[in-house]
Protein backbone atom coordinates (compact mmCIF):
# COMPACT_ATOMS: atom_id res chain seq x y z
CA UNK A 1 0.00 0.00 0.00
CA UNK A 2 1.20 3.25 -0.82
CA UNK A 3 1.93 5.95 2.02
CA UNK A 4 -1.05 8.05 1.21
CA UNK A 5 -2.96 5.37 1.42
CA UNK A 6 -1.79 3.97 4.56
CA UNK A 7 -2.11 7.34 6.36
CA UNK A 8 -6.17 7.61 4.64
CA UNK A 9 -6.75 4.28 5.91
CA UNK A 10 -5.46 5.24 9.31
CA UNK A 11 -7.26 8.62 9.69
CA UNK A 12 -10.37 6.71 8.65
CA UNK A 13 -9.97 3.69 11.12
CA UNK A 14 -9.23 6.26 14.27
CA UNK A 15 -12.24 8.77 12.67
CA UNK A 16 -14.56 5.88 12.97
CA UNK A 17 -13.62 4.27 16.28
CA UNK A 18 -13.25 7.53 18.22
CA UNK A 19 -16.88 8.01 16.97
CA UNK A 20 -18.15 4.87 17.97
CA UNK A 21 -17.16 5.83 21.59
CA UNK A 22 -18.01 9.19 21.41
CA UNK A 23 -21.51 9.22 19.84
CA UNK A 24 -23.39 7.34 22.26
CA UNK A 25 -22.11 9.44 25.24
CA UNK A 26 -23.43 12.80 22.55
CA UNK A 27 -26.62 11.15 22.48
CA UNK A 28 -27.12 10.26 25.70
CA UNK A 29 -26.51 14.20 26.73
CA UNK A 30 -28.85 15.80 24.20
CA UNK A 31 -31.35 12.30 25.24
CA UNK A 32 -31.10 14.49 29.03
CA UNK A 33 -32.03 17.57 27.40
CA UNK A 34 -34.96 16.92 25.50
CA UNK A 35 -38.05 17.40 27.54
CA UNK A 36 -40.58 14.37 28.54
CA UNK A 37 -43.18 14.90 25.88
CA UNK A 38 -40.75 15.21 23.33
CA UNK A 39 -39.21 11.65 24.42
CA UNK A 40 -42.56 9.82 23.67
CA UNK A 41 -43.90 11.43 20.97
CA UNK A 42 -43.60 10.11 17.32
CA UNK A 43 -42.31 10.84 14.91
CA UNK A 44 -39.32 11.91 17.31
CA UNK A 45 -36.79 14.12 16.12
CA UNK A 46 -33.02 13.34 16.83
CA UNK A 47 -32.11 17.25 17.98
CA UNK A 48 -34.69 18.10 20.84
CA UNK A 49 -36.84 21.46 20.01
CA UNK A 50 -36.78 23.47 22.05
CA UNK A 51 -33.55 22.32 24.26
CA UNK A 52 -34.86 22.02 28.25
CA UNK A 53 -33.47 21.52 30.95
CA UNK A 54 -36.69 19.89 32.41
CA UNK A 55 -35.57 16.45 32.32
CA UNK A 56 -32.57 17.22 34.66
CA UNK A 57 -34.87 18.74 37.00
CA UNK A 58 -37.37 16.11 37.40
CA UNK A 59 -34.52 13.82 37.97
CA UNK A 60 -33.22 15.83 40.28
CA UNK A 61 -36.16 16.29 42.33
CA UNK A 62 -36.92 12.78 42.34
CA UNK A 63 -37.36 11.35 45.74
CA UNK A 64 -34.20 10.10 47.19
CA UNK A 65 -31.59 11.27 44.04
CA UNK A 66 -30.39 14.43 46.03
CA UNK A 67 -29.38 11.81 49.26
CA UNK A 68 -28.20 9.07 47.54
CA UNK A 69 -25.38 11.19 45.43
CA UNK A 70 -24.86 12.49 48.80
CA UNK A 71 -24.51 8.62 50.04
CA UNK A 72 -22.51 8.16 47.02
CA UNK A 73 -19.92 10.33 47.60
CA UNK A 74 -19.60 9.81 51.23
CA UNK A 75 -19.15 6.22 50.36
CA UNK A 76 -16.27 7.53 47.51
CA UNK A 77 -14.26 9.09 50.31
CA UNK A 78 -14.75 6.65 53.01
CA UNK A 79 -13.20 3.93 50.31
CA UNK A 80 -10.34 6.48 49.38
CA UNK A 81 -9.26 6.54 52.81
CA UNK A 82 -9.30 2.86 53.88
CA UNK A 83 -8.19 1.54 50.32
CA UNK A 84 -4.81 4.50 50.73
CA UNK A 85 -4.66 3.63 54.50
CA UNK A 86 -4.73 -0.04 53.92
CA UNK A 87 -3.11 -0.37 50.74
CA UNK A 88 -0.22 2.15 50.06
CA UNK A 89 1.73 0.61 53.05
CA UNK A 90 1.83 -2.73 51.10
CA UNK A 91 2.61 -0.81 47.98
CA UNK A 92 5.67 0.58 49.72
CA UNK A 93 6.91 -2.92 51.11
CA UNK A 94 6.62 -4.08 47.87
CA UNK A 95 8.58 -1.11 45.74
CA UNK A 96 11.41 -0.93 48.73
CA UNK A 97 12.05 -4.63 50.15
CA UNK A 98 12.89 -8.20 48.87
CA UNK A 99 11.64 -10.67 50.80
CA UNK A 100 10.52 -14.20 51.33
CA UNK A 101 6.61 -14.50 49.98
CA UNK A 102 7.00 -11.12 47.68
CA UNK A 103 5.76 -13.32 44.65
CA UNK A 104 3.19 -14.94 46.18
CA UNK A 105 1.77 -11.94 47.33
CA UNK A 106 1.72 -9.97 44.39
CA UNK A 107 0.16 -13.35 42.82
CA UNK A 108 -2.52 -12.92 45.25
CA UNK A 109 -3.34 -9.33 44.82
CA UNK A 110 -3.41 -9.80 40.96
CA UNK A 111 -6.13 -12.86 41.56
CA UNK A 112 -7.75 -10.81 44.04
CA UNK A 113 -8.11 -8.44 41.16
CA UNK A 114 -10.03 -10.13 38.72
CA UNK A 115 -12.80 -11.65 41.39
CA UNK A 116 -15.88 -10.00 40.96
CA UNK A 117 -18.53 -8.16 43.47
CA UNK A 118 -21.17 -10.56 42.17
CA UNK A 119 -19.34 -13.49 44.76
CA UNK A 120 -18.82 -11.39 47.67
CA UNK A 121 -21.91 -9.07 47.48
CA UNK A 122 -24.31 -12.15 48.74
CA UNK A 123 -22.13 -13.93 51.56
CA UNK A 124 -21.31 -10.07 52.94
CA UNK A 125 -25.00 -9.15 53.23
CA UNK A 126 -25.64 -11.84 55.47
CA UNK A 127 -22.31 -11.98 56.97
CA UNK A 128 -23.01 -8.24 57.67
CA UNK A 129 -26.46 -8.57 59.24
CA UNK A 130 -25.14 -10.00 62.03
CA UNK A 131 -22.17 -7.55 62.43
CA UNK A 132 -24.76 -4.51 62.52
CA UNK A 133 -22.89 -3.14 58.78
CA UNK A 134 -25.99 -3.81 56.45
CA UNK A 135 -27.79 -1.43 55.12
CA UNK A 136 -25.05 1.27 56.39
CA UNK A 137 -22.40 3.37 53.87
CA UNK A 138 -19.45 2.05 55.94
CA UNK A 139 -20.55 -1.22 55.36
CA UNK A 140 -20.49 -0.65 51.57
CA UNK A 141 -17.43 1.07 51.72
CA UNK A 142 -15.77 -1.99 52.95
CA UNK A 143 -16.81 -4.02 50.03
CA UNK A 144 -15.80 -1.00 47.72
CA UNK A 145 -12.31 -0.72 49.16
CA UNK A 146 -12.26 -4.91 48.91
CA UNK A 147 -12.49 -4.63 45.00
CA UNK A 148 -10.37 -1.23 45.32
CA UNK A 149 -7.31 -2.61 47.47
CA UNK A 150 -5.77 -4.68 44.17
CA UNK A 151 -5.25 -1.33 42.53
CA UNK A 152 -4.30 0.52 45.35
CA UNK A 153 -1.46 -1.88 46.52
CA UNK A 154 -0.21 -1.99 42.53
CA UNK A 155 -0.47 1.50 41.71
CA UNK A 156 1.23 2.49 44.98
CA UNK A 157 3.70 0.06 43.98
CA UNK A 158 5.01 1.95 40.76
CA UNK A 159 4.39 4.86 42.30
CA UNK A 160 6.97 4.50 45.21
CA UNK A 161 9.48 2.56 42.53
CA UNK A 162 9.56 6.05 40.95
CA UNK A 163 10.39 7.85 44.06
CA UNK A 164 14.35 7.19 44.26
CA UNK A 165 14.65 5.15 47.70
CA UNK A 166 18.63 7.32 47.58
CA UNK A 167 17.14 10.22 48.97
CA UNK A 168 15.14 8.67 51.84
CA UNK A 169 18.88 7.19 52.72
CA UNK A 170 20.67 10.06 52.54
CA UNK A 171 17.43 11.45 54.51
CA UNK A 172 18.27 8.62 56.78
CA UNK A 173 22.17 9.76 56.70
CA UNK A 174 21.42 12.98 57.78
CA UNK A 175 19.86 12.04 61.01
CA UNK A 176 16.25 11.17 60.21
CA UNK A 177 14.65 8.17 61.22
CA UNK A 178 13.14 5.74 58.56
CA UNK A 179 9.59 7.55 59.19
CA UNK A 180 10.77 11.34 58.93
CA UNK A 181 12.40 10.04 55.83
CA UNK A 182 8.73 8.88 54.57
CA UNK A 183 6.81 11.35 55.41
CA UNK A 184 9.46 14.62 54.64
CA UNK A 185 10.90 12.41 51.37
CA UNK A 186 9.05 9.86 49.73
CA UNK A 187 5.39 11.29 50.32
CA UNK A 188 5.23 14.25 48.85
CA UNK A 189 6.98 13.33 45.91
CA UNK A 190 4.67 10.17 45.83
CA UNK A 191 1.59 12.97 46.65
CA UNK A 192 0.69 13.21 42.55
CA UNK A 193 0.60 9.20 41.85
CA UNK A 194 -1.58 8.64 45.05
CA UNK A 195 -3.77 11.06 44.08
CA UNK A 196 -4.37 9.14 40.82
CA UNK A 197 -4.68 6.55 43.40
CA UNK A 198 -7.55 8.10 44.88
CA UNK A 199 -9.21 9.25 41.61
CA UNK A 200 -9.56 5.59 40.21
CA UNK A 201 -10.99 4.48 43.50
CA UNK A 202 -13.32 7.50 43.30
CA UNK A 203 -14.98 5.88 39.84
CA UNK A 204 -14.89 2.54 41.18
CA UNK A 205 -16.75 3.03 44.33
CA UNK A 206 -19.01 6.05 42.42
CA UNK A 207 -19.91 3.16 39.51
CA UNK A 208 -20.24 0.11 41.68
CA UNK A 209 -24.07 -1.21 41.45
CA UNK A 210 -24.23 -5.14 42.57
CA UNK A 211 -22.33 -4.91 46.41
CA UNK A 212 -24.45 -1.57 46.94
CA UNK A 213 -27.57 -3.09 45.71
CA UNK A 214 -27.22 -6.25 47.45
CA UNK A 215 -26.19 -4.02 50.95
CA UNK A 216 -28.42 -1.49 51.02
CA UNK A 217 -32.20 -1.45 51.41
CA UNK A 218 -32.91 2.53 52.74
CA UNK A 219 -29.11 3.66 52.83
CA UNK A 220 -29.31 3.09 48.64
CA UNK A 221 -26.53 4.68 46.90
CA UNK A 222 -26.99 6.65 43.87
CA UNK A 223 -26.13 3.39 41.78
CA UNK A 224 -28.17 1.15 43.58
CA UNK A 225 -31.07 3.46 43.72
CA UNK A 226 -31.01 4.12 39.71
CA UNK A 227 -31.03 0.16 39.70
CA UNK A 228 -33.88 -0.28 41.92
CA UNK A 229 -36.66 1.91 39.88
CA UNK A 230 -35.11 0.38 36.69
CA UNK A 231 -34.60 -3.25 37.86
CA UNK A 232 -38.05 -3.77 39.64
CA UNK A 233 -39.60 -6.52 38.74
CA UNK A 234 -43.33 -4.93 37.04
CA UNK A 235 -42.21 -1.38 37.74
CA UNK A 236 -40.22 1.05 35.30
CA UNK A 237 -38.81 4.87 35.83
CA UNK A 238 -39.97 7.10 32.90
CA UNK A 239 -37.46 7.27 30.26
CA UNK A 240 -36.59 10.70 31.17
CA UNK A 241 -35.30 9.30 34.61
CA UNK A 242 -33.12 6.77 33.30
CA UNK A 243 -31.49 9.23 30.00
CA UNK A 244 -30.68 12.00 32.97
CA UNK A 245 -29.59 9.50 35.38
CA UNK A 246 -27.31 7.64 32.63
CA UNK A 247 -25.88 11.56 31.59
CA UNK A 248 -25.29 12.38 35.16
CA UNK A 249 -23.80 9.03 36.61
CA UNK A 250 -21.25 9.24 33.11
CA UNK A 251 -20.21 13.07 34.08
CA UNK A 252 -17.43 12.24 36.96
CA UNK A 253 -15.84 9.28 34.08
CA UNK A 254 -15.15 11.98 31.34
CA UNK A 255 -13.49 14.14 33.62
CA UNK A 256 -11.70 12.04 35.96
CA UNK A 257 -10.26 9.46 32.83
CA UNK A 258 -8.46 12.59 31.78
CA UNK A 259 -7.58 13.43 34.95
CA UNK A 260 -5.40 10.00 35.48
CA UNK A 261 -4.46 8.62 31.93
CA UNK A 262 -1.35 8.61 32.33
CA UNK A 263 -2.04 6.08 34.90
CA UNK A 264 -4.53 3.86 32.82
CA UNK A 265 -1.38 2.01 31.49
CA UNK A 266 -0.09 1.21 35.18
CA UNK A 267 -3.24 -0.04 36.38
CA UNK A 268 -4.35 -2.61 34.27
CA UNK A 269 -1.04 -3.53 31.74
CA UNK A 270 0.31 -5.90 34.45
CA UNK A 271 0.65 -9.14 32.50
CA UNK A 272 0.01 -12.49 34.61
CA UNK A 273 3.30 -14.15 34.31
CA UNK B 1 14.25 -4.56 60.14
CA UNK B 2 13.03 -7.74 58.77
CA UNK B 3 9.62 -7.79 59.90
CA UNK B 4 9.30 -3.89 58.43
CA UNK B 5 7.87 -5.53 55.01
CA UNK B 6 5.35 -7.89 56.58
CA UNK B 7 3.84 -5.04 59.07
CA UNK B 8 3.39 -2.75 55.91
CA UNK B 9 1.37 -5.94 54.03
CA UNK B 10 -0.22 -6.95 57.46
CA UNK B 11 -3.32 -4.52 57.31
CA UNK B 12 -3.52 -5.47 53.24
CA UNK B 13 -3.52 -9.35 53.93
CA UNK B 14 -6.00 -8.80 57.21
CA UNK B 15 -8.44 -6.92 55.00
CA UNK B 16 -8.68 -9.04 52.24
CA UNK B 17 -8.68 -12.02 54.43
CA UNK B 18 -12.17 -10.21 55.91
CA UNK B 19 -13.56 -8.72 53.18
CA UNK B 20 -12.59 -11.32 50.26
CA UNK B 21 -11.32 -14.71 51.80
CA UNK B 22 -14.12 -14.55 54.23
CA UNK B 23 -17.13 -14.18 51.92
CA UNK B 24 -15.89 -16.68 49.04
CA UNK B 25 -15.61 -19.15 51.90
CA UNK B 26 -19.29 -18.45 52.75
CA UNK B 27 -20.40 -18.45 49.52
CA UNK B 28 -19.68 -22.02 49.16
CA UNK B 29 -21.42 -22.55 52.95
CA UNK B 30 -24.41 -20.55 52.44
CA UNK B 31 -25.03 -22.58 49.31
CA UNK B 32 -24.59 -25.90 51.03
CA UNK B 33 -26.45 -25.00 54.40
CA UNK B 34 -29.63 -26.20 55.42
CA UNK B 35 -32.01 -24.82 57.96
CA UNK B 36 -31.10 -27.10 60.85
CA UNK B 37 -27.10 -26.18 59.95
CA UNK B 38 -26.54 -29.49 58.20
CA UNK B 39 -24.99 -30.16 54.60
CA UNK B 40 -28.08 -29.86 51.80
CA UNK B 41 -28.08 -29.83 48.07
CA UNK B 42 -32.02 -28.56 48.39
CA UNK B 43 -30.80 -24.44 47.37
CA UNK B 44 -28.57 -25.74 44.09
CA UNK B 45 -31.65 -28.22 43.08
CA UNK B 46 -34.14 -25.07 43.73
CA UNK B 47 -31.88 -23.05 41.80
CA UNK B 48 -31.71 -26.08 38.68
CA UNK B 49 -35.32 -25.89 38.76
CA UNK B 50 -36.05 -22.67 38.66
CA UNK B 51 -37.67 -21.36 35.44
CA UNK B 52 -34.78 -18.81 34.72
CA UNK B 53 -31.84 -20.99 35.55
CA UNK B 54 -31.43 -22.53 32.10
CA UNK B 55 -31.77 -19.64 30.32
CA UNK B 56 -29.81 -17.53 32.40
CA UNK B 57 -26.55 -20.20 31.81
CA UNK B 58 -26.90 -20.29 28.27
CA UNK B 59 -27.41 -16.44 27.90
CA UNK B 60 -24.49 -15.82 29.90
CA UNK B 61 -22.19 -18.13 28.06
CA UNK B 62 -24.07 -17.08 24.59
CA UNK B 63 -23.48 -13.60 25.30
CA UNK B 64 -19.69 -14.09 26.79
CA UNK B 65 -18.70 -16.10 23.63
CA UNK B 66 -19.76 -13.63 21.23
CA UNK B 67 -18.80 -10.24 23.36
CA UNK B 68 -15.58 -11.35 23.92
CA UNK B 69 -14.04 -12.10 20.51
CA UNK B 70 -15.64 -9.16 19.03
CA UNK B 71 -14.32 -6.72 22.40
CA UNK B 72 -10.19 -8.77 21.40
CA UNK B 73 -10.54 -7.77 17.93
CA UNK B 74 -11.66 -3.99 18.12
CA UNK B 75 -9.10 -3.77 21.31
CA UNK B 76 -6.49 -5.47 19.84
CA UNK B 77 -7.19 -3.02 16.41
CA UNK B 78 -7.31 0.12 18.50
CA UNK B 79 -3.90 -0.99 19.98
CA UNK B 80 -2.49 -1.20 17.30
CA UNK B 81 -3.54 2.16 15.90
CA UNK B 82 -2.42 3.75 19.66
CA UNK B 83 0.92 2.19 19.15
CA UNK B 84 1.21 3.82 15.58
CA UNK B 85 2.30 7.05 17.52
CA UNK B 86 0.21 9.17 14.78
CA UNK B 87 -0.20 13.04 15.81
CA UNK B 88 -2.86 13.09 18.35
CA UNK B 89 -2.63 9.13 19.34
CA UNK B 90 -2.80 10.08 23.36
CA UNK B 91 -6.73 11.96 22.75
CA UNK B 92 -7.54 8.90 20.94
CA UNK B 93 -6.27 6.71 23.40
CA UNK B 94 -8.51 8.80 26.04
CA UNK B 95 -11.40 8.69 24.24
CA UNK B 96 -11.21 4.76 23.98
CA UNK B 97 -10.70 4.86 27.18
CA UNK B 98 -13.56 6.88 28.78
CA UNK B 99 -15.66 3.74 29.18
CA UNK B 100 -13.15 2.29 31.33
CA UNK B 101 -14.58 4.72 34.10
CA UNK B 102 -18.38 4.01 33.00
CA UNK B 103 -20.83 1.75 34.74
CA UNK B 104 -22.49 -1.43 33.16
CA UNK B 105 -25.59 0.63 34.84
CA UNK B 106 -25.11 3.82 33.00
CA UNK B 107 -23.68 2.01 29.47
CA UNK B 108 -27.32 0.21 29.51
CA UNK B 109 -29.40 3.82 29.79
CA UNK B 110 -26.69 5.22 27.44
CA UNK B 111 -27.71 2.31 24.90
CA UNK B 112 -31.41 2.13 26.04
CA UNK B 113 -31.62 5.78 24.26
CA UNK B 114 -30.88 4.45 21.18
CA UNK B 115 -32.50 0.99 20.89
CA UNK B 116 -35.90 2.26 22.86
CA UNK B 117 -39.05 2.21 20.61
CA UNK B 118 -39.19 5.90 20.91
CA UNK B 119 -35.18 6.21 20.92
CA UNK B 120 -32.56 7.03 18.06
CA UNK B 121 -32.59 4.09 16.35
CA UNK B 122 -36.28 4.29 15.23
CA UNK B 123 -35.86 7.96 14.52
CA UNK B 124 -32.90 7.92 12.33
CA UNK B 125 -34.60 4.72 10.82
CA UNK B 126 -37.79 6.99 10.14
CA UNK B 127 -35.60 10.08 9.28
CA UNK B 128 -34.58 7.88 6.21
CA UNK B 129 -37.65 6.57 5.24
CA UNK B 130 -37.16 3.18 6.36
CA UNK B 131 -40.18 2.41 8.42
CA UNK B 132 -43.49 4.66 9.24
CA UNK B 133 -44.20 3.21 12.59
CA UNK B 134 -41.83 2.20 16.04
CA UNK B 135 -40.36 -0.97 15.93
CA UNK B 136 -39.74 -2.42 19.18
CA UNK B 137 -36.77 -3.63 19.42
CA UNK B 138 -35.99 -4.44 22.89
CA UNK B 139 -38.78 -7.40 23.42
CA UNK B 140 -39.39 -11.22 23.38
CA UNK B 141 -40.91 -11.02 19.47
CA UNK B 142 -37.24 -9.52 18.40
CA UNK B 143 -34.40 -11.85 20.03
CA UNK B 144 -31.83 -11.12 17.45
CA UNK B 145 -32.33 -7.01 18.05
CA UNK B 146 -32.65 -7.69 22.07
CA UNK B 147 -29.14 -9.89 21.61
CA UNK B 148 -27.74 -7.56 19.37
CA UNK B 149 -28.36 -4.44 21.86
CA UNK B 150 -26.98 -5.94 24.64
CA UNK B 151 -23.87 -6.85 22.74
CA UNK B 152 -23.54 -3.59 21.05
CA UNK B 153 -23.67 -2.35 24.91
CA UNK B 154 -20.79 -4.59 26.02
CA UNK B 155 -18.52 -4.21 23.19
CA UNK B 156 -18.90 -0.58 23.70
CA UNK B 157 -18.30 -0.38 27.39
CA UNK B 158 -15.63 -3.36 27.77
CA UNK B 159 -13.43 -2.65 24.72
CA UNK B 160 -11.73 -0.09 26.79
CA UNK B 161 -9.99 -2.45 29.32
CA UNK B 162 -8.71 -5.44 26.92
CA UNK B 163 -7.08 -1.81 24.63
CA UNK B 164 -5.69 -1.25 27.92
CA UNK B 165 -4.38 -5.00 28.43
CA UNK B 166 -2.84 -4.93 24.89
CA UNK B 167 -1.37 -1.33 24.95
CA UNK B 168 0.32 -1.72 28.01
CA UNK B 169 1.38 -5.44 26.53
CA UNK B 170 2.73 -3.49 23.14
CA UNK B 171 5.12 -1.38 24.86
CA UNK B 172 7.09 -4.27 27.08
CA UNK B 173 7.87 -5.41 23.42
CA UNK B 174 11.45 -4.22 22.58
CA UNK B 175 12.08 -2.47 19.67
CA UNK B 176 14.78 -4.19 18.13
CA UNK B 177 12.10 -6.97 17.66
CA UNK B 178 10.72 -4.76 14.74
CA UNK B 179 14.27 -3.23 13.46
CA UNK B 180 14.83 -7.13 12.83
CA UNK B 181 12.29 -7.42 11.39
CA UNK B 182 12.77 -5.03 8.91
CA UNK B 183 16.17 -5.48 8.20
CA UNK B 184 14.69 -8.78 6.95
CA UNK B 185 12.20 -7.34 4.66
CA UNK B 186 8.97 -8.21 6.86
CA UNK B 187 6.60 -6.17 5.73
CA UNK B 188 2.63 -5.05 7.62
CA UNK B 189 0.80 -8.28 7.41
CA UNK B 190 3.68 -10.89 8.18
CA UNK B 191 5.04 -8.62 11.03
CA UNK B 192 2.08 -8.48 12.49
CA UNK B 193 1.18 -12.27 12.29
CA UNK B 194 4.52 -13.08 13.44
CA UNK B 195 6.48 -10.56 15.75
CA UNK B 196 3.90 -8.81 17.23
CA UNK B 197 0.81 -10.79 18.02
CA UNK B 198 3.00 -13.76 19.40
CA UNK B 199 5.11 -11.50 21.82
CA UNK B 200 1.51 -10.19 22.73
CA UNK B 201 0.78 -14.00 23.81
CA UNK B 202 0.29 -13.12 27.78
CA UNK B 203 -1.36 -9.30 27.24
CA UNK B 204 -3.97 -11.26 24.90
CA UNK B 205 -4.15 -13.98 27.95
CA UNK B 206 -4.63 -11.38 30.65
CA UNK B 207 -7.26 -9.57 28.59
CA UNK B 208 -9.14 -12.49 27.96
CA UNK B 209 -8.86 -13.75 31.52
CA UNK B 210 -10.18 -10.80 33.26
CA UNK B 211 -12.65 -9.95 30.39
CA UNK B 212 -14.06 -13.16 30.69
CA UNK B 213 -14.48 -13.43 34.85
CA UNK B 214 -16.09 -9.73 34.70
CA UNK B 215 -18.34 -11.20 31.61
CA UNK B 216 -20.26 -13.13 33.85
CA UNK B 217 -20.65 -10.57 36.52
CA UNK B 218 -22.68 -9.17 33.53
CA UNK B 219 -26.37 -8.25 35.25
CA UNK B 220 -27.09 -4.07 35.04
CA UNK B 221 -27.01 -3.77 31.31
CA UNK B 222 -29.42 -6.42 30.51
CA UNK B 223 -31.65 -5.62 32.97
CA UNK B 224 -31.94 -1.67 32.05
CA UNK B 225 -32.32 -3.20 28.39
CA UNK B 226 -34.37 -6.10 28.41
CA UNK B 227 -35.58 -6.43 32.30
CA UNK B 228 -36.15 -10.35 32.65
CA UNK B 229 -36.63 -11.21 29.13
CA UNK B 230 -33.30 -11.98 28.87
CA UNK B 231 -32.39 -13.52 32.23
CA UNK B 232 -28.06 -13.97 33.17
CA UNK B 233 -26.13 -15.35 35.97
CA UNK B 234 -25.71 -12.66 38.05
CA UNK B 235 -29.09 -10.90 37.47
CA UNK B 236 -30.74 -13.83 38.57
CA UNK B 237 -28.45 -14.01 41.96
CA UNK B 238 -29.48 -10.27 42.32
CA UNK B 239 -33.58 -10.93 41.78
CA UNK B 240 -32.91 -14.12 44.24
CA UNK B 241 -31.75 -12.03 46.51
CA UNK B 242 -32.86 -8.44 46.41
CA UNK B 243 -36.58 -9.74 45.27
CA UNK B 244 -37.44 -13.04 46.75
CA UNK B 245 -35.33 -12.59 50.05
CA UNK B 246 -33.17 -15.84 48.67
CA UNK B 247 -29.68 -15.48 50.13
CA UNK B 248 -28.80 -19.47 49.65
CA UNK B 249 -29.94 -19.57 45.87
CA UNK B 250 -28.67 -16.22 45.20
CA UNK B 251 -25.32 -17.69 46.70
CA UNK B 252 -25.74 -20.48 45.06
CA UNK B 253 -25.73 -18.81 41.71
CA UNK B 254 -22.57 -17.06 42.86
CA UNK B 255 -21.15 -20.38 43.51
CA UNK B 256 -21.55 -21.30 40.15
CA UNK B 257 -20.39 -18.10 38.68
CA UNK B 258 -17.43 -18.08 40.74
CA UNK B 259 -16.80 -22.44 39.23
CA UNK B 260 -17.41 -20.93 35.28
CA UNK B 261 -14.87 -17.98 36.35
CA UNK B 262 -12.34 -20.12 37.58
CA UNK B 263 -12.86 -22.76 34.97
CA UNK B 264 -12.21 -20.80 32.29
CA UNK B 265 -9.27 -19.21 33.81
CA UNK B 266 -7.55 -22.62 33.63
CA UNK B 267 -8.48 -23.38 30.08
CA UNK B 268 -6.81 -20.07 29.04
CA UNK B 269 -3.96 -20.93 31.27
CA UNK B 270 -3.95 -24.48 29.99
CA UNK B 271 -4.38 -23.52 25.91
CA UNK B 272 -1.43 -21.36 26.53
CA UNK B 273 0.76 -23.84 28.31
CA UNK B 274 0.10 -26.45 25.13
CA UNK B 275 1.38 -23.17 22.82
CA UNK B 276 4.06 -22.72 23.80
CA UNK B 277 5.34 -26.56 24.13
CA UNK B 278 4.34 -26.59 20.55
CA UNK B 279 6.16 -23.38 19.75
CA UNK B 280 9.31 -25.13 21.35
CA UNK B 281 9.11 -28.31 19.66
CA UNK B 282 8.23 -26.25 16.49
Amino acid sequence: MTTAGRRALLGISVALLTAWVLVPLLLVAVASLTTRSQLYTWPRSIIPHPWSLETIRFFFRTQGVLESTERSLLVAVLTILLSVLVGAPAGYALSRFRFAGREGFRLAILATKTFPATILAVPLAVAFISWGLYDTLLGVAFVHTALALPFTVVITTTVFIGVPYELEEAAMTLGCNRLAAFRRIALPIALPGLAAAAIFTFVLSWNEVFAATILTVRNRTLPALVMNSVGALGSGAPLDYRFAAGFFMIIPALIIILVIRRYLLTLWGITVR
Amino acid sequence: MDWLPYALLLPTVAFLSVFFVYPMVQALLISVRGEDGGFTLRHFQAMAQDTYFGDALRNSLVLTAITIPLQVALGLAIALLVNARFRGHEWFLYACAIPLGISDLAAGLIWLSVFTERGYLNAALRGMGWVSQPITFLSPEHPGWLYGAMIATEVWRATAIVMIVLVAGLQLIPKDYFETADVFGATGWRKLRYVTLPLMRPALQTALIIRTILAFQLFATVITLAGRIVPVLAGEAYFQYSQYRNPNVASAYAVVIMTLSMAITVIYLWLLRTRDVEAARG
